[in-house]
């Protein structure tokens, strides 16, 4: 099971599963990061964390900690 | 008749430009009630009936965080006639989302659907009337950085206002989603009713299982087993959760109707300029260095090259103004003490307050800028990892950088941090970054006792302060501040270039609240100072100030700064009056020792201090609470003024604290 995290930029996939629970989980939800939601990994900020993504034609980010509880079941690679 | 108006939007789509669009400067700020949201209203120019309130920019009304909660508690108490709901149309599958939450509140609603220039000019184009008639709501395409579509806005606003508008259209959800929500809404759609609230948001928030729903509904045992069970079916057929299913629900409306309605060829020209800077600004190496660049010019437009000629300016103009009003007291016979009173105290204190306006002011002015622009955002990004670290995320380090000019700004800008607990830390560890007023302090013990080695001094007090606030921090975060901060998910949006309208009237917001800080709390506190600084406890005006009330509570007060090395009254009076400005330490040292150079100075305070202890105090004054104006902006900020005082109370103790510590292990190594 590949998750978000281990993404390298440049590289994208299909949402599978959103883990986590309460306010983070729901917020993952919120911004669109819902299962079978295109993503792609931009970048990484400079220091190593959080990750910038894009997806639904916008960009956010995220902290690794975070995305490493969104797992993808399709992966492109660039 | 008045209509009360309210104004949603996700943030970064422009909300505060549309606010500023309709009401012009006639806008009212202040707090929802009960939390530290900011709550905006004013009248729209050209509809004076209404009375629009800015609601927090939010993306979903889950009821995680406080300005989630205060809009859907506005718009289901408060019963705004009309939700203005606007939407950036250059990210609009995001936006829509809030859009649909809001729909089933079953307000009124009309969309703004904002930066549709942008949409155009890059070639993609959004079937208006094919979506207005998906949602059920009038669509108004605007420009609100253009000034575009604002008078048809207003008018279709007044138009449903008046007339009323026929059911929102409610037909977005489907499937397993669908039956549970239209059965749970036959159980508790009396309720609902009794409760005021629609009874399609009250089924749908006891799908996505809020207990507090549950609660306000008063629903009984049997009704909470039987929703419970309704759902427990739904999620055993989907394979998923409720509140997963929720969303999935939503976007896939969404999705469909974008689909039919949005015809997006390629990214907007504002997309990928933002790619092509973010390149730069949020590269691996330079990303890092830009940054700090940038601040540097900031710090040096703002105290140098702009800020001091301004404050000197300003400072001459009070000046001349006393000068004045000196002569004019003169004439008028004002008895002596009362001259003294207005001159020496009231206008030299407030004055010398005053003349940190253009700083203020100019930082405010700076800080609009990137924060509008979007570039804030890629230093929230950048520096998150850092900041991590102390249990704070990456959008504190621009209000505490800011500490390092003035914690006044600082902590005024701290109100852009979504989490209180966030906010409450980054109010307390701010005033640890040394602020540019307690330079002169610097520079008087460095030439009197380090004259070789000052380079060396200062930068270490700078670094010592850093490292005061990152274990402040690391022992909040384990203590008071324990438990998660808020999720850090975070829009990165395009890069845009920020209204002047917008950057104006908050540079103007922020200016009006140091004022008024300026002429209540630090007024009074500095007439409380020069009255203690000028009368003895029989309450007569005294000629030299080492007999005044001040002296002898700094006298009583000095033992204890013994262990710190300083047992002098001189220094524990000049601490207090420190508290009305930084500076102030260095003028009453100067009084208090009767010199009149800076020679004079420096040999006087060879009798008070030792290098030791001289590095003590300098420690001290780095550390301890900071002066009023930075404790009335904590006060407003933290609404409160017992946590205001503890916070005080917290920094100075670990001045004391830190100061000793210093003293005592210097003592050890280099004896007395």
């Amino acid at each position: 099971m590949v998750t978000l995290d281990k993404i390298q930029p440049g590289d994208g996939g299909i949402i599978d599963t959103i883990g986590g629970e309460g306010p983070l989980r729901r917020r993952l939800l919120d911004m669109g990061l819902t299962p079978n939601t295109r993503v792609m990994v931009r970048k990484i900020a400079p220091m190593g964390d959080p990750i910038e993504l894009f997806l639904r034609g916008y960009v956010l980010t995220l902290r690794k900690e975070d995305a490493a509880k969104i797992t993808l079941k399709e992966v492109n690679k660039q | 008749m008045n209509y009360l108006l309210a104004l949603a939007g996700n943030q970064n789509c422009g909300k505060t430009t549309l606010f500023n669009a309709l009401t012009g400067s006639n806008q009212h700020v202040g707090n929802f009630p009960g939390v530290t949201v900011e709550k905006k209203e004013g009248r729209i120019k050209w509809y004076k009936e209404a009375t629009i309130v800015d609601l927090p920019g939010i993306y979903s009304l889950s009821p995680y965080t406080a300005e989630e909660v205060v809009t859907r508690d506005f718009i289901l108490q408060e019963k705004p006639a009309l939700i203005i709901n606007i939407v950036d149309a250059t990210n609009i599958e995001r936006n829509l989302y809030l859009t649909l939450q809001l729909m089933e509140l079953e307000t009124p609603m009309v969309m703004a659907l904002n930066m549709m220039d942008e949409v155009r000019a890059s070639g993609n184009s959004i079937d208006i009337d094919l979506l207005s008639e998906h949602l059920g709501m009038p669509i108004v395409p605007i420009s609100a950085s253009k000034g575009e579509g604002i008078s048809e806005l207003v008018n279709i606003v007044k138009k449903t206002v008046e007339k009323g508008q026929s059911e929102v259209n409610f037909d977005f959800c489907f499937g397993e989603v669908h039956k549970a929500i239209h059965a749970i809404a036959h159980i508790i759609e009396d309720q609902a009713h009794e409760l005021g609230c629609s009874w399609r948001f009250a089924a749908t928030k006891l799908v996505e299982g809020e207990i507090s729903m549950m609660d306000a509904l008063k629903m009984s045992e049997s009704q909470r087993h039987i929703v419970e069970h309704i759902i427990k079916n739904m999620e055993e057929t989907l394979h998923t959760d409720r509140e997963a299913a929720l969303a999935d629900m939503r976007y896939s409306y969404i999705e469909h109707i974008c689909n039919e309605c949005v015809h997006k060829q390629q990214e907007t020209r504002e997309q990928v300029r933002s790619e092509h800077w973010d390149r730069l600004l949020t590269h691996k190496y330079l990303g890092i260095p830009v940054f700090l660049t940038i601040m540097m010019v900031i710090f040096w437009l703002t105290f140098d090259l702009i800020g001091a000629p301004l404050q000197d300016l300003l400072g001459a103009g009070i000046d001349q103004l006393v000068a004045q009003l000196a002569v004019v007291l003169e004439k008028a016979d004002v008895s002596p003490w009362l001259q003294a009173l207005l001159i020496d105290g009231v206008c030299a204190g407030v004055g010398s307050v005053l003349s940190f306006l253009p700083v203020i002011v100019l930082l405010f002015f700076f800080l609009s800028i990137l924060e509008d622009s979007g570039y804030m955002a890629r230093v929230t990004f950048v520096m998150d990892k850092l900041l991590r670290k102390i249990g704070l995320s990456g959008k504190s380090f621009a209000p505490m950088l800011m500490g390092f000019g003035c914690s006044v700004p600082a902590i005024m800008a701290s109100r852009t941090l979504s989490s209180e607990r966030d906010q409450k830390m980054t109010i307390i560890l701010t005033p640890f970054m040394s602020c540019s007023a307690k330079l002169p302090i610097y520079g008087m013990i460095t030439m009197a006792f380090f004259e070789q080695t000052s380079a060396l001094v200062m930068i270490s007090i700078y670094i010592l302060g850093i490292i005061v606030a990152i274990l402040s921090g690391l022992l909040m975060k384990n203590t008071i501040f324990k438990g998660d901060s808020i999720p850090f998910v975070m829009e990165l949006p395009a890069y845009r270039l920020p209204s002047a309208k917008s950057v104006l009237l908050h540079m103007w917001e922020k200016a009006k609240d140091f004022l008024r800080k300026a002429f209540t709390v630090i007024f009074f506190a500095t007439v409380l100072i020069w009255f203690l600084q000028n009368f003895n406890w029989s309450f007569d005006m005294v000629e030299d100030s080492t007999e005044s009330m001040l002296a002898s509570i700094g006298s009583f007060l000095a033992p204890l700064f013994a262990p710190l090395g300083f047992n002098d009254w001189r220094a524990a009076t000049a601490l207090i009056t420190g508290l009305t400005a930084k500076e102030a330490v260095v003028s009453t040292l100067s009084v208090l020792t009767a010199a009149s150079s800076d020679l004079q100075l420096s040999n006087a305070l060879h009798t008070i201090f030792t290098p030791l202890s001289a590095f003590s105090f300098l420690i001290f004054t780095v550390l301890y609470m900071p002066c009023m104006a930075a404790f009335a902006a904590t006060r407003k900020e933290m609404g409160s003024t017992k946590q205001a005082i503890l916070a005080a109370a917290y920094q100075t103790l670990v001045a004391y604290l830190v100061a000793m510590l210093i003293y005592q292990v210097g003592r050890l190594l280099f004896g007395a």
